[in-house]
């Protein structure tokens, strides 16, 4: 099916991120089988899947710190995997993620992390960098004393917050979250997820969001993809995500025990 | 940006002074000692300032300061490395426009390069002193002709030798730390085995890149 709404899109103009075969395997264990995706610029989408079926590895590769073993990978029509150093660099200006576990720079003040990619990339002067990651923090919410904080000494709620102050900072039009919401309590998962929309529809960027969280699939998603075994099973709108009409798809999203998904205990 | 990335290195060499100076005042003081008995044997006794002034320069003061800030620093950076490995920061890094090689390598080789030989520069003086003070105060030498026997016999070229190899073991022990600590994986407990076989990892090499420098100083 991901081929019928493939074409049907490929016409009108080029998706922001295409994906074609593309596969990556550790040892003898195929983690990406594959993986055909195009994600429109400007949408936000959402792939799901369970613990092991290769959504880390999916974000990885598109953003450069995985080579896949094959496939194509494209942002903007042009194939990243191709790409020299310089060029590569440039690419990942315009990404920005937000790590699982926030992956805050423990070493570094609250403000120093999210002005972080400014000065790198030499958007900002040093003296402009504080006011900035002040601003920047204000938009997540959080009061410009905590920028004087280190990492260490926030909440779970407070340190997913910084860590998405950061990756919009230098405002990229690509955002990635990496199961935004895991380890958050419901209300702060529904403030997080309350942020991401606002801020993809403020900056107008493209988003992929990888999470095994239903309720938020559907708050941030355009529409959403299911991964199983490396492959993309499904897609389709993210509100259709709980009537899909597809077994695999079903039995996720209710959380059944029986069904086509067999928990792998062991191999 | 990257100097507040050096910075942690620095004052962990810094740190890293007690440690050393105790070593070296106490390797002195051993070195002076044993000789004097092993000299005595010969009637050689005055040869006991040249042999501890050598001994520290050429060899004590580099390995064993070297062999100190390994189990220090080494092992501090490749756990504060192999940490900010497990824990997504370093692919952080390369999502933030920053190359971790040139922020988190970089500085890091550089301050042990510059250090370590500071470090041995103290060790070198603090051994020579350890000698001085049981030569004076136990062997019965006086403290003109110690100290005479000893500037005699040292030569430019074995302090700068010391000080070279003291450059090699920082960007070794750097090295390592980084090297670890930059492929650890796991957890806690990976993070704990790129720890140790950073220390082992730098103080073997420390051990066979003396040998081999060595050879390369001083054999004619």
């Amino acid at each position: 099916m991901s081929g019928s709404e493939g074409s049907k899109t490929m016409s009108a103009s080029v998706p922001k991120i295409r994906l074609r075969g593309v596969s990556k395997s550790f040892g003898d264990k195929k983690v990406l089988d594959g993986i055909d995706l195009d994600i429109e610029t400007g949408t936000s989408m959402v792939v799901i899947g369970g613990s092991g079926s290769g959504k880390s590895v999916l974000i990885k590769c598109i953003l450069g710190l995985i080579e896949p073993d094959s496939g194509t990978i494209e942002i903007d029509g042009k194939n990243i995997l191709t790409q020299d150093r310089a060029e590569r660099e440039a690419m990942r200006s315009r990404i920005g993620m937000l790590f699982q576990n926030g992956a805050l720079f423990d070493s570094l003040t609250v403000w120093e992390n999210v002005a972080f990619g400014l000065l790198a990339q030499n958007k900002c002067t040093r003296a402009e960098a504080r006011p900035r990651a002040d601003t920047v923090l204000a938009a997540v919410g959080l009061d410009a004393t905590v920028g004087d904080l280190s990492p260490a000494e926030l909440s779970g709620g407070m340190q997913k917050r910084v860590g998405l102050a950061r990756a919009i900072a230098a405002q990229p039009e690509i955002l990635f979250f990496d199961e935004p919401t895991t380890g958050l309590d419901p209300i702060m998962g529904a403030v997080i997820d309350g942020l991401i929309v606002d801020c993809v529809k403020k900056l107008g960027s493209t988003a992929i969001a990888i999470t095994h969280d239903m309720l938020s699939a559907q708050r941030i998603g355009d529409r959403a993809a299911m991964l199983y075994k490396g492959a993309i099973v499904w897609q389709g709108a993210a509100d259709t995500l709980l009537n899909s009409g597809n077994a695999m798809v079903d039995q996720f999203t209710h959380g059944r025990r029986e069904g086509p998904i067999q928990m792998e205990l062991r191999r | 940006m990257a100097a507040c990335s050096c910075a942690p290195s620095l004052r962990s060499a810094n740190f890293s002074l007690p440690v050393v100076a105790l070593t070296a005042i106490f390797t002195g003081m051993v070195l002076a000692l044993q000789s004097s008995t092993g000299l005595s044997r010969f009637s050689a006794d005055s040869a006991v300032a040249s042999l501890v002034v050598l001994s520290v320069t050429r060899e004590l003061g580099p390995v064993l300061a070297g062999l100190m800030v390994a189990g220090r620093v080494g092992a501090s950076i490749a756990a504060e490395i192999g940490t900010m490995r497990v824990t997504d920061q370093i692919d952080a890094l390369s999502t933030l426009s920053t190359n971790p090689m040139k922020y988190l390598v970089a500085p890091r080789l550089l301050a042990g390069l510059i250090a370590v030989p500071l470090l041995v520069v103290v060790a070198d003086i603090l051994g020579v002193l350890g000698g001085f003070i049981i030569a004076t105060a136990k062997l019965g030498f006086s403290a003109e002709s110690y100290l005479n026997n000893t500037l005699t016999f040292m030569q430019t070229e074995d302090v700068i030798s010391g000080l070279a190899k003291a450059a090699v073991f920082g960007v070794l022990i750097t090295l390592m730390g980084c090297y670890q600590g930059y492929n650890s994986k796991g957890g806690a407990q990976g993070v704990g085995a790129a720890t140790t076989s950073a220390v082992v990892a730098a103080s073997v090499l420390i051990l066979a890149f003396d040998y081999v420098l060595t050879e390369l100083f001083f054999s004619r």
